[in-house]
């Protein structure tokens, strides 16, 4: 537990030592607060709730959670630091779960600077603030299996670009397989059972019944699980790939 | 003197190609082993599985007593593992990162603080202290590796070429810093500068293509070059064929010819008809017959030429004809 804080600590420290922090930060709150008022019209649709704000959210993440991801494992393998990273007395589980952490805190960060909508949707209405609250926790989890995903895409190559674009489909994948875009491509050949299991993956339908505003445990157990899988493959990965 | 590292049968495998094959070797605490070898020879691959960050294929490792492949975390607390090319997270400072090896290696609060002012100062990085690691130059990055290395004061030292890079000055400073800590460490270095093996290691291994070919101090290394106990005379022109009747006379001598010509001078080499030295019996026979010599040298040979002749099939096949 001490080396996962450790490790954690040093990566949040290098996203504020860097440009990265602030470039992500500006660029999420500037892109979640067009969406929200311009695509979601929030001040023209005469309701108080953040549905506008919330909704965009898994595109948003798309995005930008890649980003953050991509330098985790392919950037400390293209320096070589990941030898250094790899000598020291831990195990590969803390060191995964040390970033990834890190990664996902950030995200974190970036998501609680958001307040002032929520500030702004108090004084301009009556907002159900339980609502908003587990839209942000399912938010931060969603967040958090977008990271996991893309913390493993990471680790699969030395290249960040590959790593973006390889986690960005991936996480796209997951984020639409309730829909028929992705469905229509099982539909033909599976067994129902196996469309059945894609569509339960996806992430909108399970982030939407949590902007409902009932955190449902079967919501939670979905993502805790899935960023607890991509996590496992991370580890493998990482100890087969390192030195490649 | 207890056995450190022990590597039995260890194996190295990349699809078709064994780069490290069936290598067994001990280092003992108070030994300062020099890895030589030609690039690709298989002496990083070697070094990464000791440090615990590649799988053997095949074979054994263990420091301290601790088995790579059973308990790897113990193994590299006890391992202070400077990787080829010292790579460090270019966006921190050194005091940051030097920060960050000591929690990692699980020291705390003043002790921590101790131990990398402790570290500065030994290693002089006193005045770059807080600039990004990525701007300091070659010389000072490879320091901060070398901090980063000995941090934890382990009884195991493994460092992939310590000294690449750096200019005169800095690599004879860290040549003293392994000095200071030989006595009471096991440490290996793995380089290709031979000088650095006679300047400060105690037994020198030499490794081809996976495969350890020799492994000796390194005067006893230099003894076996083709050119050990030559000896070299310069003289007069007008004496050479005097000096070549008289010397070539005993019965130590085997062959003796004229190495080069420059002006009215002439040098003879010598080379002994055994493997004893020939050098001191010489020196007294020219002083006692008044031979008109210039100059007498004794070769003592060079780890170059059995670097050479030991690594490739061309030095190979030479030092068999001489």
């Amino acid at each position: 537990m001490r080396n996962i804080g450790i490790i954690a600590r040093r990566e949040i420290g290098s996203y504020f030592g860097t440009p990265l922090a602030y470039v992500f930060i500006v660029i999420f709150l500037a892109l979640s607060g067009a969406l929200c008022f311009y695509l979601g019209g929030f001040l023209f649709r005469g309701q108080a709730d953040l549905e506008p704000f919330f909704v965009y959210h898994p595109w948003l993440y798309l995005l930008l959670v890649p980003a953050i991801a991509m330098r985790l494992w392919a950037e400390e393998r293209k320096t070589g630091t990941i030898e250094n990273l790899m000598t020291l007395p831990i195990s590969t589980p803390e060191a995964v779960l040390g970033k990834f952490l890190a990664a996902w805190l950030f995200c974190g960060i970036a998501l609680t600077l958001t307040f002032p909508v929520w500030i702004t949707v108090n004084i301009l209405g009556d907002p159900d603030n339980g609502v908003i609250v587990a839209s942000y926790i399912g938010s931060f989890l969603m967040a958090g299996a977008f990271m996991a995903i893309g913390s493993c895409m990471s680790a699969l190559s030395k290249n960040q670009v590959i790593a973006f674009i390889i986690a960005a489909t991936a996480c796209f994948l997951f984020t639409m397989s309730g829909l028929d875009l992705v469905l229509n491509f099982f539909r033909g050949w599976s067994p129902e059972w196996l469309v059945t299991t894609v569509a339960s993956m996806s992430f909108l339908t399970h982030f939407n019944s949590v902007t409902q505003g009932v955190i449902e445990f079967r919501d939670l157990v979905f993502f805790v699980s899935l960023i607890t899988f991509w996590l496992f493959a991370n580890v493998v990965i990482v100890d087969l790939k390192k030195a490649a | 003197m207890t056995e450190m590292i022990k590597l039995t049968g260890l194996t190295k495998r990349f699809g078709q190609i064994t780069a490290v094959d069936a290598v067994d070797m001990t280092v003992e605490s108070g030994e300062v082993l020099g890895f030589l070898g030609p690039n690709g020879a298989g002496k990083s691959t070697t070094m990464k599985m000791v440090a615990g960050f590649l799988e053997p294929t095949a074979g054994s490792a263990s420091v301290c007593g601790w088995d790579i492949q059973r308990d790897p975390v113990a193994l590299k607390k006890t391992l202070g593992y400077l990787p080829e090319g010292a790579p460090t997270y270019g966006d921190m400072t050194p005091q940051s990162y030097l920060r960050f090896i000591a929690a990692i290696r699980g020291f705390d609060g003043a002790e921590r603080q101790r131990r990398v002012d402790a570290m500065v100062d030994r290693i002089a990085l006193r005045e770059v202290l807080h600039q990004p690691i990525e701007t300091l130059s070659k010389g000072f990055k490879r320091r901060v590796g070398l901090a980063q290395t000995m941090l934890h004061d382990p009884p195991v030292l493994i460092m992939d070429e310590p000294t690449d890079g750096l200019d005169p000055n800095q690599k004879r400073h860290v040549r003293s810093l392994i000095r200071e800590m030989a006595a009471e460490k096991a440490i290996v270095i793995s380089t290709h500068i031979l000088e650095e093996v006679e300047a400060v290691c105690t037994r020198a291994m030499i490794i081809a293509r996976g495969k350890i070919c020799a492994d000796a101090r390194p005067d006893e290394l230099r003894s076996r070059a083709w050119n050990h106990n030559m000896v070299l005379i310069t003289a007069d022109a007008g004496d050479e064929a005097t000096l070549m009747k008289a010397i070539g006379d005993l019965p130590e001598v085997g062959t003796i010819d004229v190495a080069g010509r420059s002006g009215d001078t002439v040098r003879l080499r010598i080379q002994p008809a055994g493997r004893e030295q020939i050098g001191p019996r010489i020196g007294e026979f020219v002083r006692s017959k008044s031979l008109p010599v210039r100059e007498l040298f004794i070769e003592q040979g060079s780890l170059d030429e059995v670097f050479w002749s030991i690594t490739t099939d061309d030095g190979k096949q030479d030092s068999e004809h001489a």
